[in-house]
This record gives C-alpha cells, sequence and structure tokens, in this order.
C-alpha cells in the first residue's frame, strides 16, 4: 500500500473515531479516549527505538514530561510577560517535540556507542536527573506543581477537551504514518539490521551510529510532543505524576504485548491494554490496574515473545501445514528453536 | 550559605558511612549484572522487599532486623534462583535476553512494587532496634549508630563475597563463567548452575541490604525506585563486576551526595549519582577498577 493512501485510510479511520465519540455525546468519552491515543503516541514512538533498533528506552516519562513542561515554560513565560495565554497548539507541540528530540539526540550520543543495556540504564537515570531539576526550577511550579487554565471553548470545535482529543488523534495518525514509512524505507531496514546483528550490520557498512541517534531522535521528539498538550488535559501538573513509572511501563508493555516489528503491533497493544485499564480503573481501583499491566507484561514477554501480531502469525503459518502433513507441526512443539 | 569546617568533616564522614550501605546494595547489582550479564533492574524491589521483611518480623516478634535478614537470605536464595531459572528457559536460552528479559525485569519491579503498595499502603515503615536512636560522637564528628552498623555489616558482607568469589571452587567458578561459558563446560562445570547459583547469592545480598535500609530510613514501596540508577551508577563507575571497584565508587557517590544536600539542599542528592553515571559512560566505560 502506498504512503498517501495509509495516509487517507487513516484520516478516514480517525474522522470516524471521532465521529463516533461525538455521536455518544459524553465528555468522559473523550477524556478516556486523549489517555488511550497518547498511549498510541508512545507506545509508537518507543517502538522506533526499542522494537525497530532493539534498545529499550526506560525513559519515555522522561520526554513525555519534557513536552509537558515545555507547554507549562510557555504558559509561564506569556504570563509573566502579559501575553495572551493562548499559544496554538501546534507550536507548544513542535516546541515539545524539538525539546525532547535534542535531549534524546544528546542522550543517545553519549550512550550508544556502548553495549544495549547501558543505554537503558542511562535512560533510567536521565528520568531521575531531569526530575530532580524540574523539582528544583520554580519557575515552571516546582515539586508544588504548576496550574493551568484551559480554554472553555474552542471556535468550530466546543469543548476544549474534544479540540485536545482531535489534536491527540491526529498527533497518532502522523505517529503511525511515521513509523510505517520508516519501516518500510531504507532507513528501518537500516533499523532491523541493528536490532539482528549489531556487530555485522557495522561490519557490512551500516552506519549503526548515525542510524541509532535518528532513531532517539525520532522517538523522543514524538513522546515530546504527546505531552505537550498534557498540561492543557490535566490542568495541574505535578512532576512526582509526569514522571511516573505508568508512562514508562505502558510504553514498553504495550509494544511488547502487540508485537515489536510492525506499526500495527503497538496500535493494538494500545488498544487492548489501554481500554483494558480505564476499565480496571473505574471498574476495580488504579493501582490494581497497574498490577494488572506487570503481570500481563511478564506473561506476554515469557509466553508470547512475539506479542499478538506473533500469534497471529504462527496461526497463519500453521494451518496450511495441518493439511500438507503432521511431521512439521510436530518439530514446531513449543520450546524448540526454529 | 555559610560553609564551616565541622559542617564539611561530618557531611565526609556521613557519607562515608551511607557509601557503605550503598556498597552493599551495588553488591547484589555486581554480581548479576557485572559478571553474569543479567540486567536485573529489578533488584532494588527486591531490596525493598528485604526491608518489608525485616518490618514484618521486628513489628510482629520484635527481632533485630539485621538478625532477620540473615535468617532469611535462604529464601532469597531461593527466590533468586528460581528467577533464574525462568528467565534462562524463556530467555537466554532462545537468545532474545537483550529486550525482552529486560521488559521482564521491569515487569517484575513493577509487580513486585504495586504488589507490596497494595498490601502495605504507601505508608513509611520504620523497624525498631537499640542501635537506631544513640549517636557516637568523636570531637566534632557524629557517627549515628544506624548508619554505623549498617556500614560495618555491609563492608564485613562484601569481604566475605570477595573471599568467596577468590578463594572457594564455587565462587572461582562463577568468575569463570563471566569469561569463558564453553571453558567452564569443557571441565565439566554446568554453567547454568553457576549462574544459577550466582544469581542466587546476589538476590540474596538484597536481604540484607534491604534489613540496612530500613534501619537507615523509613521505607515505602517506590523508594526502591531512587536506588535503580544509584546501584547501576556506582556499579559502572566501580568497574563491572569488580567489588573493590564497588566499594570505593560507592563511597565516593556517598560522600559527593552528602557535600551537595549539605551545601545545596536535599533535593539536589539525587542528580549527583546519575550525573556520575552519565559522566562515567561518556568518559570512561569500564569504570574505575574494570576490566
Amino acid at each position: 500500500m502506498r504512503t498517501p493512501l495509509f495516509l487517507a485510510i487513516c484520516l478516514a479511520v480517525a474522522a470516524a473515531v471521532f465521529a463516533g465519540a461525538v455521536a455518544v455525546g459524553n465528555d468522559y468519552v473523550f477524556f478516556a479516549g486523549y489517555v488511550i491515543l497518547q498511549y498510541v503516541v508512545l507506545s509508537t514512538a518507543w517502538n522506533i527505538l526499542g522494537g525497530y533498533c532493539g534498545y529499550v528506552n526506560f525513559g519515555s516519562a522522561a520526554f513525555f514530561a519534557l513536552g509537558a513542561y515545555s507547554t507549562v515554560a510557555i504558559y509561564k513565560l506569556m504570563g509573566a510577560n502579559d501575553l495572551p495565554h493562548i499559544v496554538p497548539m501546534p507550536v507548544l507541540m513542535l516546541v515539545g517535540g524539538v525539546v525532547s528530540g535534542v535531549v534524546g539526540f544528546g542522550m543517545g550520543y553519549l550512550t550508544l556507542r556502548l553495549r544495549g543495556a547501558f543505554f537503558a540504564i542511562a535512560t533510567l537515570a536521565l528520568a531521575v536527573v531531569l526530575q530532580t531539576l524540574i523539582v528544583n526550577w520554580d519557575f515552571v511550579g516546582g515539586s508544588r506543581g504548576a496550574y493551568i487554565l484551559r480554554p472553555e471553548e474552542v471556535p468550530l470545535i466546543g469543548s476544549y477537551i474534544k479540540y485536545l482529543f482531535l489534536v491527540m488523534l491526529l498527533l497518532a495518525v502522523a505517529a503511525l504514518v511515521i513509523a510505517r514509512l520508516i519501516e518500510r524505507s531504507r532507513l528501518g531496514y537500516g533499523f532491523a539490521t541493528i536490532r539482528d546483528d549489531e556487530l555485522a550490520a557495522e561490519a557490512s557498512g551500516v552506519p549503526t551510529l548515525k542510524l541509532k541517534l535518528i532513531a532517539t531522535t525520532i522517538s523522543g521528539a514524538l513522546m515530546g510532543m504527546a505531552g505537550a498538550p498534557f498540561p492543557y488535559y490535566i490542568g495541574y501538573l505535578q512532576p512526582s505524576s509526569t514522571f511516573g513509572l505508568d508512562y514508562a511501563v505502558n510504553s514498553i508493555a504495550m509494544p511488547l504485548i502487540g508485537g515489536t516489528t510492525s506499526w500495527v503491533g503497538p496500535l493494538i497493544g494500545t488498544i487492548l491494554l489501554g481500554s483494558l485499564q480505564q476499565i480496571a480503573t473505574v471498574t476495580i481501583s488504579s493501582a490494581v490496574n497497574l498490577l494488572l499491566v506487570g503481570v500481563i507484561l511478564v506473561v506476554f514477554v515469557i509466553v508470547a515473545p512475539n506479542g499478538v501480531i506473533g500469534i497471529v502469525h504462527t496461526y497463519w503459518q500453521r494451518k496450511p501445514d495441518d493439511f500438507v502433513g503432521r511431521r512439521r507441526v510436530e518439530t514446531d512443539a513449543p520450546g524448540s528453536v526454529p | 550559605m555559610i560553609f564551616s569546617f565541622d559542617l564539611l568533616i561530618n557531611a565526609v564522614v556521613s557519607g562515608i558511612l551511607i557509601g557503605g550501605f550503598y556498597a552493599a546494595v551495588t553488591s547484589g547489582v555486581s554480581l548479576s549484572f557485572g559478571i553474569l550479564d543479567i540486567v536485573n533492574i529489578a533488584h532494588p524491589a527486591f531490596i525493598i522487599l528485604g526491608s518489608y521483611v525485616a518490618y514484618i518480623v521486628n513489628a510482629t516478634l520484635g527481632i533485630d532486623p539485621i538478625l532477620t535478614a540473615i535468617i532469611a537470605t535462604p529464601a532469597f536464595y531461593v527466590l533468586g534462583a528460581g528467577i533464574y531459572q525462568i528467565y534462562y528457559v524463556s530467555f537466554e536460552k532462545r537468545g532474545q535476553e537483550s529486550l525482552r528479559g529486560l521488559a521482564f525485569f521491569f515487569g517484575l519491579l513493577f509487580i513486585t512494587e504495586v504488589s507490596l503498595v497494595l498490601y502495605f499502603g504507601v505508608d513509611y515503615r520504620y523497624v525498631e532496634a537499640p542501635y537506631i536512636g544513640p549517636t557516637l560522637h568523636f570531637g566534632v564528628i557524629g557517627m549515628p549508630l544506624r548508619m554505623l552498623v549498617p556500614c560495618v555489616v555491609s563492608l564485613l558482607l562484601i569481604a566475605g563475597l570477595q573471599l568467596v568469589l577468590t578463594r572457594t571452587f564455587i565462587g572461582r567458578a562463577i568468575m569463570a563463567v563471566a569469561q569463558d561459558q564453553l571453558a567452564l563446560r569443557l571441565m565439566a562445570i554446568d554453567p547454568i548452575r553457576i549462574k544459577r547459583i550466582a544469581f542466587g547469592i546476589s538476590i540474596a545480598t538484597a536481604s540484607l541490604a534491604g534489613a540496612f535500609l530500613i534501619i537507615i530510613q523509613p521505607v515505602e514501596p517506590s523508594v526502591g525506585r531512587e536506588y535503580i540508577g544509584r546501584v547501576f551508577a556506582i556499579c559502572v563507575l566501580g568497574g563491572m563486576g569488580s567489588l573493590p571497584g564497588a566499594v570505593i565508587a560507592a563511597m565516593l557517590i556517598g560522600v559527593v551526595e552528602s557535600l551537595t544536600s549539605t551545601f545545596y539542599g536535599p533535593s539536589w542528592a539525587p542528580a549527583v549519582s546519575f550525573g556520575f553515571l552519565l559522566l562515567t559512560l561518556a568518559v570512561r566505560p569500564a569504570g574505575l577498577l574494570g576490566r
């Protein structure tokens, strides 16, 4: 499928989702839907580095929070200079994306020349460093947090949450299109060689460091863009919740549950896990829902290493074998190396 | 900010004491990450588990937390060996340890933390022991016993570990497994068994480290997260898998953190170790006493 066609289909689906949400006529749909869409962006962004290149980023929350806090900084800056508070959302997202992208690049430059595990640990560390900086930065509220007044109405669209939902919907479409585009380009093949065997890739002339830096930058920038509208959504931004572990764990769990090798995986994982969490939060409690994510993540990485996509794939591949003969099926017993 | 000599010397001393404790926390990670190449980021969660074990026994039976921890080490060893077995069968054997193995430990960290939250709530818990209140005074230097005792016991623990690693057969086999698994197999030693033992020991140290933690400060389930970056920073700074290096690095980070929180305020202290980590990774990835 050509990219323009894919984009058109995505936009059509997005329009249908929006129309459906409007048809329900309850603002809760937008509040819940926003969270899920935000995770679509975060998990797709995580997957560009984690799934395509095989480098685990535990600092999703940090990149997300950077986006959110650059919005707060702009908001405060406008307030301090007696300017109107309303900065167009696309501008805020662009700023958030640039800030997170630059940090992602710097981070990658420092650690990507080393073994993969160091990068993972350094991203964990980054989250804590950034949180410390934000806590000590009084201009954006410090540990007390910051209030953001969101406008009541947006012309043409209606309530502000509807507008945020629409913005996030478009960003999700953009993220998916970017991910798919990468997957099918030279860049994507380069990423795949890094994931499969970095040494062999390097030896065959793949500029691995450069590719990894591109991946961290794109991934970080998308996460920052997802974070930029967040202060307007939540209304009160506080470091400990913005840097919360749930962003990190969700953006890892969702692609791994869906399947990491394709753009569909994070989408499936997010829809499954995101809806489950929304249901669990409402019906049981928010702590139980996090426990649920942890357990599902562990079970999936052990039992279904390639996620939902992997399960579907083996199902499709095995079916014809049943007709051909039993031998193939027997050698494919679980645990055997293919 | 008034700069005084007393303050400085006290900050250095308390940094060294807390560094001793950090060394105990790191020793487990030095074994698993440094020697076995298993990126066990859930290690701090096991430490918190150790703290809670010490807390429960102390609150119900009134037994000394360090004694409890020593009694609990076999249980932690079994837990560790079990986890390694799952890890080996599900990831190492299939050659998928990098991405999915990390996610596995991340999931374990999460499950442990949330389970503790659900069961005990987010209140801070603390233990009672005769050495928690008093402070020794040497001139201007004050040494709180609640810091001194964990520091001394943890140095003993590390000395013991180092002796085991360098003098016993199992210990040498553990060092060897890090270098060449195939050679070990040729010597008719099962590398998987050795790794299982090593990982069990690594988790067993978490029991003790957990007891030290709850002696030094009140504990709630998410405290462990602060230690993730710190322990890996120390492990990398000291040189992967080198216990003496870990002790030096732990004391160094302890002192710098203590100076930072004395002279700039405690809210800046967490950034120190991570700054160190990033700096080490960028400048000298092999660490101080790296192999």
